[in-house]
């Protein structure tokens, strides 16, 4: 199981057991993050799941859409290296992944 | 009789929102989430889509991790109604003819799916999408069903219209009136979905009135229009509309019409309660003629922080931006501001390439924008929104000129 490091808007360092197959979001969620809204439900259709990917795992991570870099910009917080987590799928290859949730805008 | 510092009525969107930002502000007192329905809070929006389809499972669909009530101390009270609000004594009874008092109480109970009132409405195979109790039983029927008649052509309708016809189910869409989407969007829009459909199959009968729903044996054989056409289903999805539900309240001597009326704080008329989400009549910046009760979760959810704010003592009255989305096929459809009153719709791009978006304008100012597959323009839109921007059209309709440029020039 792939566990995922978290920094909480508070700065908290929280440490979420993943399951592969379903997407960072909903592992966050589940995870009990609920800073994460996510109000779209993963749709790629807002951008209130929005996370800092930290530096060594951005390139890992699957390329983003053109939706997604569209959503991001919606966003003030928005860095090179941010992400929507519900297009981030988890899975083994991705133990240790560390994220920081964006402020809220 | 159990007392909680805050009772909130409904674990829908604003439900959920108003508890969990409670916690999130730090609010030490007891809260309660009680609901009708017997499921842990889910999102609705995957109803009609990836769960119906089967592309998403319950597990996917929870608003919150199976953890979180417990750690934020957020009892669930699930599968009671209300039947009774005692406003002056703070407390509220349910149908099973139990007692709870509360301190504040929000009112997020939603709406219940408006029912047909023709002959026939209470046959077998007749659905409504809202509840995930509601899907969970129309799949248990979908397997040995062909043909499906949806009547009515709003985002419900339409969403489910198109999950169906990806299970491969022969679908019928009933309209009444002459257009899609009457009640939320522009003819442009509404013509794009009806050529969408149909390209998927989808039999669609706009103008066409329900005369009754037809039987063999208790269960539903037919939907018979009022020009006597009879259309052969399966299974019949009833989509339109919800009927707020506010009865308790209006009982108990709130100011209550098309939903209950709530000031910029979602206060009722009614000490200590608030109401929030689609049964909350309310005054929108974005919608200035009169009062409106918006069905969407970003309404359910911003009203629900609201509420939660004033209840904290650090208030902080309604000014979201609406915004709402409905997936359909391969469209991504995504609204900002609201339409109404609008008196000018400007068609930016072209609706045959598939990517377009609609400019809705009122007396010259930006009151929203529908973007089709257009990301960018619902992204860079809202600010256009939010200031109620006058632009020249041509520039608007003009797809090689980025919104953004526009809205930097405000």
């Amino acid at each position: 199981m792939p566990i995922v490091h978290v920094t909480t808007r508070e700065g908290e360092q929280r440490t979420v057991d993943a399951a592969s197959g379903r997407s960072l979001m909903e592992n966050l969620r589940d995870g009990g993050i609920d800073e994460i809204l996510a109000l779209c439900g993963g749709n790629c259709s807002c951008a209130t799941c929005h996370v800092h990917v930290a530096q060594d795992w951005l390139d890992r991570l699957p390329p983003m859409s053109a939706d997604e870099n569209d959503l991001l910009d919606s966003s003030d917080e928005r860095r090179a290296d941010s992400r929507l987590s519900c297009q981030i799928p988890v899975t083994d290859a991705l133990d240790g992944l560390a994220v920081t949730v964006a402020a809220d805008d | 009789m159990s007392d909680h510092d805050v009772l909130v009525i409904g674990s829908g969107h604003g439900g959920v929102s108003a508890a969990s930002t409670l916690r999130q502000l730090g609010y030490e007192g007891t809260i309660a989430i009680l609901s009708a329905d017997r499921d842990e809070p889910y999102e609705r929006p995957p109803l009609s889509k990836d769960f119906l389809t089967g592309d998403k499972d319950a597990h996917s669909i929870h608003l919150r991790g199976p953890a979180f009530w417990d750690e934020k101390q957020i009892q669930l009270i699930l599968g009671e109604t209300v039947a009774s609000i005692d406003a002056p004594l703070h407390r509220v009874t349910t149908a099973s003819g139990k007692t709870f008092g509360y301190g504040k109480l929000v009112w997020a109970a939603g709406g219940e799916p408006r029912r047909l009132s023709c002959e026939g409405a209470e046959l077998a195979g007749l659905h409504t999408i809202r509840s995930r109790a509601d899907v969970e039983a129309l799949l248990t029927e979908l397997g040995g069903a062909s043909r499906i008649v949806v009547i009515g052509g709003g985002y419900i309708g339409l969403e489910a219209a198109a999950s169906l016809t990806k299970l491969g189910k022969h679908v019928t869409v009933v309209e009444a009136l002459d257009r899609l989407l009457t009640r939320v969007a522009g003819p442009a829009i509404s013509d794009f979905f009806l050529g969408q459909h149909r390209e998927h199959g989808v039999d669609v009968r706009l103008g066409a009135a329900v005369s009754c729903i037809e039987g063999v044996d208790g269960r539903v054989s037919a939907v018979r229009l009022a020009d006597g056409i009879s259309l052969a289903a399966d299974i019949v999805i009833v989509g339109i509309g919800i009927q707020p539900h506010v009865r308790p309240l209006a009982a108990a001597g709130a100011d209550v019409s098309n939903g209950v009326a709530v000031d910029g704080h979602c206060r009722t008329t009614l000490p200590d309660i608030y109401a929030v989400g689609d049964c909350a009549l309310h005054r929108n910046a974005f919608a200035p003629d009169h009062p409106v009760r918006l069905e969407s979760v970003q309404n359910a959810a911003d009203q629900g922080t609201v509420a939660a704010h004033h209840i904290c003592g650090t208030p902080a009255a309604y000014a979201a931006t609406p915004w709402f989305w409905s997936n359909q096929y391969d469209i991504k459809l995504q609204t900002v501001g609201l339409n109404s009153g609008y008196d000018q719709a400007l068609v930016r791009g072209d609706p045959s390439s598939g990517r377009f978006s609609v400019i809705y304008l009122r007396a010259g100012q930006i009151v929203a924008l529908d973007c089709v597959n257009m990301v960018k323009d619902y992204v860079q839109g809202r600010a256009l929104v939010e200031c109620r921007a006058m632009i020249e059209p041509s520039l608007l309709t003009d797809p090689e000129t980025p919104l953004k440029a526009l809205a930097a020039q405000e």
